[in-house]
C-alpha cells in the first residue's frame, strides 16, 4: 500500500482494503468484518446503512481509531491507521475525528459550552465553542447544562463538540438514534449545514433507511461485508424525509 | 440459597477490594476496641489479683525511728486492719566491673512465720534461713541484669560499712511492679533494685533494735483513709513522721494508675475514630451501589418483594462486610493485645499476667462496629426500600449540576474545562466530598496526634536536662548533714562544682487542695539545679516565699501572691502560711521550692543539707564512683545522664513500636477513604472518561480528573487534619497528665509534614490502583449504552 497522492482532488480521506476483524471469547470466534475494501473522498457525506450485527459499527470504530483491525489495511490521507498505536491513535482522535453518538455521552457537569470547550482546550487549531453552538443553532442554550436541554439539543451540542475541532471526518454512530422524528431531522439539518462548511467528510451509521436519501452515497452492510453501494444522483433536502 | 441472597455474595464477591477497605477500616475500630479495653482489664485485673494476693497495703507512712509499741497503738486506730512495721533504707551497691554506681531498697523481711503485708512473691530459690542475717533475696529484674543467681554474693554499703550478703532467692513485690530508682525517670534494672533482708540485720545496721522506720497499713473495708492517716500521723510526728500516704501516692501504684488512664483514654479516643469514618464509607457505598441498581430495586418490587427484604438485602451486605471487619479486628486485636501484654512484662513486674479474654470486651467490639456500619447503612437502604417500583424501573434523572456561586464567577477564564468537571463533581455531592474530606482528615490526625511524642519528649528532657537540671549527678546523703558537707563533696575527685540542697516533706493546702511534696531548698545563686520560670529562663529564688510549679498550681488552683498553708513533716513540724512567690516549668512531678536559708530558718535548724548537686569532669568520673563508694557520704547517687539516656532509649522503643501501630492504623484510613471515593467517582464518571478517551484525551489527562478530585480532597484533608490532630494532642496531653509527670503539647512542623506525607502516600497508592482501571476503560461500549 503506497501513500495516497494529497494533491489530485477529489482527495481521499479514507482508503482501506481488506479490513477484518475477528472478535473471541472462549474459543469462540466471531467474524464481526470481513475483508471491506472501502474509500472516501474529501466533503463527502456518506451513509451506511445495515441490521444490527451487520459490521457498520466496527468499522466505524476502527476507522474512527477507537478498535483495532485483525487484518487488512485502513488509512486516513497519509496515515495507516491500522499501524498507529495507542498513543498515535490518541492523537488521530484528538486532531482530525469529530465523534458523534447515540447517547450524546455529553458531561453532565458541564454546561453545553464548555463541553464544547473540553475539545477546544485540546485541539489545535479549534473554532471558537460559541461559533461552533452557533452552526448547530444553539447559540441561545449555550449556557444550560446537558440536564437542561432536550434530546436533540443534545445531540446538537454533540455536533458541534465534535466539529469545533475543525475535523476532516465526522464519525456519526446512529446519531438520531434516540431521537423523534422532527427532531431527528433537526440534528440531521445541523450534521448537513457542518458537513457544508467545514467539509468534512462525514459518516453516518443508521438503522433508518429514510436517511439514505440525502446522502452523496449510501453504503450497505450485511454480515460484515459491503453487499451494495449506491451514489444519489440528486440528494434529497433533509426537509423532505421523516420516519 | 435464595436468589436474592445470592445476588448478594456475588455483589460482595464483584465489589471485594471496596468492602475489604471498609472492612480493614472497621477491624481498626474493633482492634483498638479489643485492645483498649482488654489491656486494660488485664492490667486492672492483674494488679488486683496480685494487690489480693500478697496483701498489698492501702497506706504507707516513713519515720525516721519510731518504737515498735507504736505499732500496737496504730494496729488499734479505728479503720486500721493490720499494721507491718518494717524497715526500708536506700543503700549503695558494689557490682564487680561496674563503674556507674548503682543502689538497692533495703526492705526488712520478718522473722519467718509472721504473715506481713506487702508480701514477696519467691520468683526463684529460697528465704534467708532463720538465724542467717547476712543473707537476702533479691528483686528479680535486678538479678537478670547482673546475672545474680542464688548463692551469689552481693557487696551492700549498710549505712556506710561495706557488707557481703548472700542471695538466696529472687523475688518480686507488690508495692514495686513499677521499680523507679530515686531521681529515675524510667525502671532502670541494672542500677536499681531491692533488696529484702531479715529485719535483725538491717535494725543492727542501721541503729533501729526494737524500731522501725516504715510503715504498712491494711484498712478495713469501709474505713475513711483520710481519717487514719490523720491518726497515724499525730501518732507518728514525734518520731520523724513525714505523714502517711495512700495508694495514689505509692510510685508504683501511681505509675500503673497513670498507665490505665492512658489505656482508657485510648479506647475511647480511636475506636470511635475509625467507627465514625466506617460509617461514612458504608454510607457512600451503599449510596451508589443503590443508585446502580435502581432499576433492580424497582424489578423486585415489581414481582413482589416487600420494603422489607429490600431493606434487609442491604443491610445484609453491609452486615456481611461488618463481619468481615469484626473477625479481622478480632485477630488484631487480640495479637496486639500479645504484644502490650509483653512491653507490660517489659515495664512492670508481675509475677503472672492475666490477659483478659472476656468474651463481652469482644461482643462489645462486635456490637458497636455492626451499629456503625447499619448506621451508616441506614439512610441508604430507607431510600431503597422506599422507591416505588415505577419511578425506580425508569433510569433516574440526570444530575442536575450547577454553577458554582450561580455563575457569578467565570471560572473558565482561569481554570481548563477538565477542572471545571472536577470542582462540580465535588460541589455536587457535598455530603460525600465532605465525609471523604473528614475521613482523610483523620487519618492526618491521628498521625498529627500520636506522632508528636516524641519531639515533645525531647523537649521536655530539653528543657528539664538542658536548661534546669544541669548537674551531672546528685548525691543524696542518708540523713540531712551540716553544711560541711558541701565542702567534703567539693573535694571529692573529679568535682567541678557543687551546690548543695535540701528536701523536705511537706503538705502544701490551699483551701481543700492538699499535696504532698518534697520542698526542695536551693541557694538562690544556683548554676546547676536551676528554677525556670514559665518562659523557661532561669528563676531567681526569692528570699522569702515559696516557687510551686505550674503542675501544682493547677492542682491548688495558686496564682502568685496567694498565700498556700505549709505543713513541714520534719524539724520543727510547722504549719505555716507562706505566700507563693513564682511559679516554675516543671513536667516531672509535683515541685516546690524555696531559698535553702529560709527553708532551713522555716525548719528552726542551722544550716543543714540533704545532698549536693555535682558538675563533674566526665575523665574523671570512676575516681569520683569509687571514692563515693569507700565514704559513708551518699546513700544512693542520681547520675542525670544515665537517667536521661535510659528514659530516651525507653521512650524511643515505646514511641517506634506505638508509630508502626498508628502509621499502619492511618494508613489504612487513608487508603479505605481514598480509594472508596476514588471507585464510586470512577462509577460515577466512568461513562464520561470513556468519551473524553474517544474525543482524544490522553490516558494521563483522563486519569488526571479523578487524581485531581482525590488530590483536592486531600489537600483540603491535610490542613482540617492538622487542627483535629492537634485537639487529639491536647486531649491527651490533659487526659494522660498525672501528677508524676505531664508531656508538654510541642507539635513541630516535621509532625504536620510527615503525617502528611504517609497519608499522601496512602492516598497516591490507591488513587494508582484505581488509574489502572482507568486505562482499561471500555470505548467502545460506553457509546452503546445508556447508563
Amino acid at each position: 500500500m503506497q501513500p495516497l497522492p494529497k494533491a489530485t482532488p477529489p482527495t481521499q480521506v479514507f482508503h482501506v482494503q481488506g479490513l477484518s476483524k475477528t472478535y473471541r471469547s472462549n474459543s469462540i470466534e466471531v467474524l464481526a468484518l470481513r475483508e471491506v475494501d472501502f474509500s472516501a473522498a474529501a466533503g463527502e457525506f456518506v451513509v451506511i446503512l445495515g441490521p444490527s450485527g451487520s459490521g457498520k459499527s466496527t468499522f466505524l470504530n476502527i476507522i474512527g481509531g477507537l478498535d483495532s483491525a485483525t487484518s487488512g489495511d485502513a488509512w486516513f490521507l497519509d496515515h495507516q491507521i491500522t499501524k498507529l498505536s495507542e498513543t498515535g491513535l490518541t492523537q488521530y482522535r484528538r486532531e482530525h475525528v469529530g465523534f458523534i453518538f447515540q447517547f450524546y455521552n455529553l458531561v453532565p457537569s458541564l454546561t453545553a459550552l464548555e463541553n464544547v470547550q473540553l475539545v477546544t482546550d485540546i485541539a489545535r487549531s479549534p473554532m471558537k465553542a460559541a461559533e461552533a453552538l452557533e452552526l448547530v443553532g444553539l447559540a441561545e442554550r449555550m449556557d444550560h447544562f446537558p440536564a437542561e436541554l432536550s434530546g436533540g439539543e443534545q445531540q446538537r451540542v454533540a455536533i458541534a463538540r465534535a466539529i469545533a475541532k475543525r475535523p476532516e471526518v465526522l464519525l456519526c454512530d446512529e446519531p438520531t438514534g434516540a431521537l423523534d422524528s422532527k427532531t431527528g431531522v433537526q440534528v440531521l439539518e445541523a450534521l448537513l449545514k457542518v458537513n457544508a462548511e467545514i467539509g468534512a467528510t462525514t459518516l453516518v451509521i443508521t438503522h433508518n433507511a429514510a436517511i439514505q436519501d440525502i446522502a452523496d452515497r449510501v453504503v450497505h452492510f450485511g454480515n460484515g461485508r459491503i453487499v451494495r453501494e449506491q451514489r444519489n444522483a440528486k440528494r434529497k433536502p433533509v426537509t423532505s424525509i421523516s420516519w | 440459597m435464595r436468589a436474592l441472597n445470592r445476588k448478594l455474595l456475588r455483589d460482595l464477591r464483584r465489589m471485594w477490594a471496596q468492602s475489604l477497605a471498609i472492612a480493614l477500616v472497621m477491624a481498626a475500630g474493633a482492634a483498638t476496641l479489643i485492645l483498649g479495653i482488654g489491656a486494660h482489664d488485664s492490667l486492672s485485673t492483674t494488679r488486683a489479683a496480685y494487690y489480693e494476693a500478697n496483701r498489698f497495703a492501702d497506706l504507707f507512712a516513713d519515720v525516721t525511728r519510731a518504737p515498735k509499741q507504736v505499732v500496737r497503738e496504730i494496729a488499734a486506730l479505728d479503720g486500721v486492719a493490720e499494721v507491718t512495721p518494717r524497715i526500708v533504707k536506700i543503700a549503695l551497691v558494689d557490682l564487680p566491673g561496674m563503674v556507674e554506681p548503682a543502689a538497692v531498697q533495703l526492705v526488712s523481711l520478718p522473722a519467718s512465720g509472721h504473715a506481713t503485708l506487702n508480701e514477696v512473691y519467691l520468683r526463684s530459690g529460697n528465704r534467708p534461713q532463720a538465724g542467717h542475717n547476712l543473707q537476702a533475696l533479691v528483686s528479680a529484674e535486678f538479678a537478670a541484669a547482673h546475672f545474680l543467681t542464688a548463692g551469689d554474693w552481693l557487696s551492700v554499703l549498710l549505712n556506710g560499712r561495706r557488707t557481703n550478703i548472700k542471695i538466696t532467692g529472687t523475688a518480686l513485690s507488690p508495692e514495686f511492679i513499677y521499680l523507679l530508682g530515686p531521681g529515675d525517670l524510667m525502671p532502670d534494672p541494672k542500677h536499681f533494685g531491692v533488696v529484702w533482708m531479715p529485719e535483725a540485720a538491717l535494725a543492727a545496721s542501721f541503729d533501729l533494735d526494737g524500731a522501725f522506720s516504715n510503715l504498712a497499713v491494711k484498712l478495713q473495708a469501709g474505713a475513711d483513709p483520710q481519717k487514719v492517716m490523720d491518726a497515724i500521723d499525730v501518732r507518728l510526728k514525734r518520731y520523724g513522721g513525714t505523714g502517711s500516704y495512700g495508694r495514689k501516692d505509692q510510685i508504683s501504684h501511681a505509675f500503673l494508675d497513670a498507665e490505665l488512664m492512658q489505656l482508657r483514654a485510648m479506647s475511647r479516643v480511636l475506636p470511635p475514630i475509625f467507627l465514625l469514618v466506617s460509617a461514612f464509607l458504608v454510607n457512600m457505598t451503599l449510596t451508589r451501589l443503590i443508585a446502580l441498581e435502581r432499576e433492580q430495586i424497582g424489578l423486585l418490587k415489581a414481582i413482589g418483594y416487600g420494603r422489607r427484604e429490600i431493606a434487609l438485602h442491604y443491610i445484609g451486605f453491609v452486615t456481611l462486610i461488618a463481619l468481615a471487619g469484626i473477625l479481622i479486628g478480632f485477630v488484631a486485636g487480640a495479637w496486639l493485645g500479645r504484644g502490650m501484654a509483653e512491653l507490660y512484662a517489659r515495664f512492670f513486674n508481675f509475677p503472672f499476667l492475666v490477659f483478659s479474654r472476656d468474651p463481652s470486651i469482644y461482643a462489645i467490639a462486635a456490637g458497636v462496629t455492626l451499629m456503625a456500619a447499619i448506621a451508616g447503612a441506614l439512610r441508604a437502604v430507607v431510600q431503597a426500600s422506599s422507591l416505588a417500583p415505577a419511578v425506580a424501573m425508569s433510569p433516574p434523572a440526570p444530575p442536575r449540576y450547577q454553577k458554582l456561586f450561580n455563575g457569578s464567577i467565570n471560572f473558565n477564564r482561569f481554570i481548563r474545562t477538565s477542572s471545571i468537571i472536577t470542582s462540580r463533581h465535588l460541589f455536587h455531592w457535598p455530603w460525600r466530598t465532605a465525609s471523604g474530606i473528614l475521613g482523610t482528615a483523620l487519618a492526618v490526625a491521628i498521625l498529627v496526634g500520636s506522632l508528636w511524642a516524641h519531639g515533645a519528649i525531647e523537649y521536655m528532657i530539653d528543657v528539664s536536662f538542658q536548661k534546669a537540671e544541669r548537674q551531672d549527678a546528685s548525691l543524696h546523703f542518708t540523713e540531712r548533714r551540716p553544711i560541711s558537707a558541701l565542702y567534703d563533696a567539693r573535694h571529692l575527685p573529679g568535682v567541678l562544682r557543687a551546690e548543695p540542697f535540701r528536701t523536705v516533706a511537706a503538705k502544701v493546702r490551699l483551701g481543700q487542695r492538699e499535696r504532698r511534696v518534697a520542698i526542695v531548698g536551693k541557694p538562690s545563686d544556683v548554676e546547676l539545679s536551676r528554677a525556670l520560670d514559665v518562659e523557661e529562663r532561669p528563676l531567681v529564688l526569692p528570699p522569702r516565699g515559696l516557687v510551686i510549679s505550674d503542675t501544682l498550681a493547677g492542682i491548688l488552683h495558686a496564682r502568685i501572691g496567694d498565700g498556700v498553708e505549709l505543713e513541714l513533716m520534719e524539724g520543727a513540724q510547722e504549719t505555716l502560711t507562706i505566700p507563693v512567690t513564682g511559679i516554675a516549668t516543671g513536667y516531672f512531678g509535683l515541685g516546690a521550692m524555696m531559698d535553702l536559708a529560709s527553708l532551713n530558718h522555716l525548719l528552726g535548724e542551722g544550716p543543714s543539707i540533704s545532698g549536693v548537686n555535682v558538675a563533674i569532669d566526665e575523665n574523671k568520673s570512676s575516681a569520683l564512683f569509687a571514692a563515693l563508694r569507700e565514704t559513708p557520704l551518699a546513700s544512693f547517687i542520681v547520675l542525670q545522664k544515665r537517667s536521661v539516656k535510659r528514659f530516651r532509649e525507653t521512650a524511643a522503643q515505646n514511641i517506634t513500636i506505638m508509630s508502626t501501630v498508628y502509621i499502619s492504623l492511618a494508613a489504612i484510613i487513608a487508603f479505605g477513604v481514598v480509594y472508596n471515593c476514588a471507585r464510586i467517582s470512577l462509577s460515577e464518571q466512568g461513562r464520561e472518561m470513556a468519551s473524553l478517551r474517544v474525543l482524544g484525551f490522553t490516558r494521563a489527562e483522563v486519569s488526571s480528573l479523578l487524581v485531581m478530585e482525590l488530590a483536592v480532597m486531600v489537600v483540603l484533608a491535610l490542613p482540617l487534619g492538622w487542627a483535629i490532630g492537634y485537639a487529639i494532642g491536647w486531649l491527651v496531653v490533659h487526659g494522660f497528665a498525672s501528677e508524676l509527670y505531664r508531656v508538654p503539647l510541642v507539635i513541630g512542623k516535621d509532625v504536620y509534614a510527615y503525617a502528611s506525607l504517609v497519608v499522601l502516600a496512602a492516598a497516591s497508592v490507591s488513587a494508582l490502583v484505581v488509574r489502572r482501571r482507568i486505562d482499561r476503560l471500555d470505548m467502545i461500549a460506553v457509546l452503546k449504552t445508556r447508563e
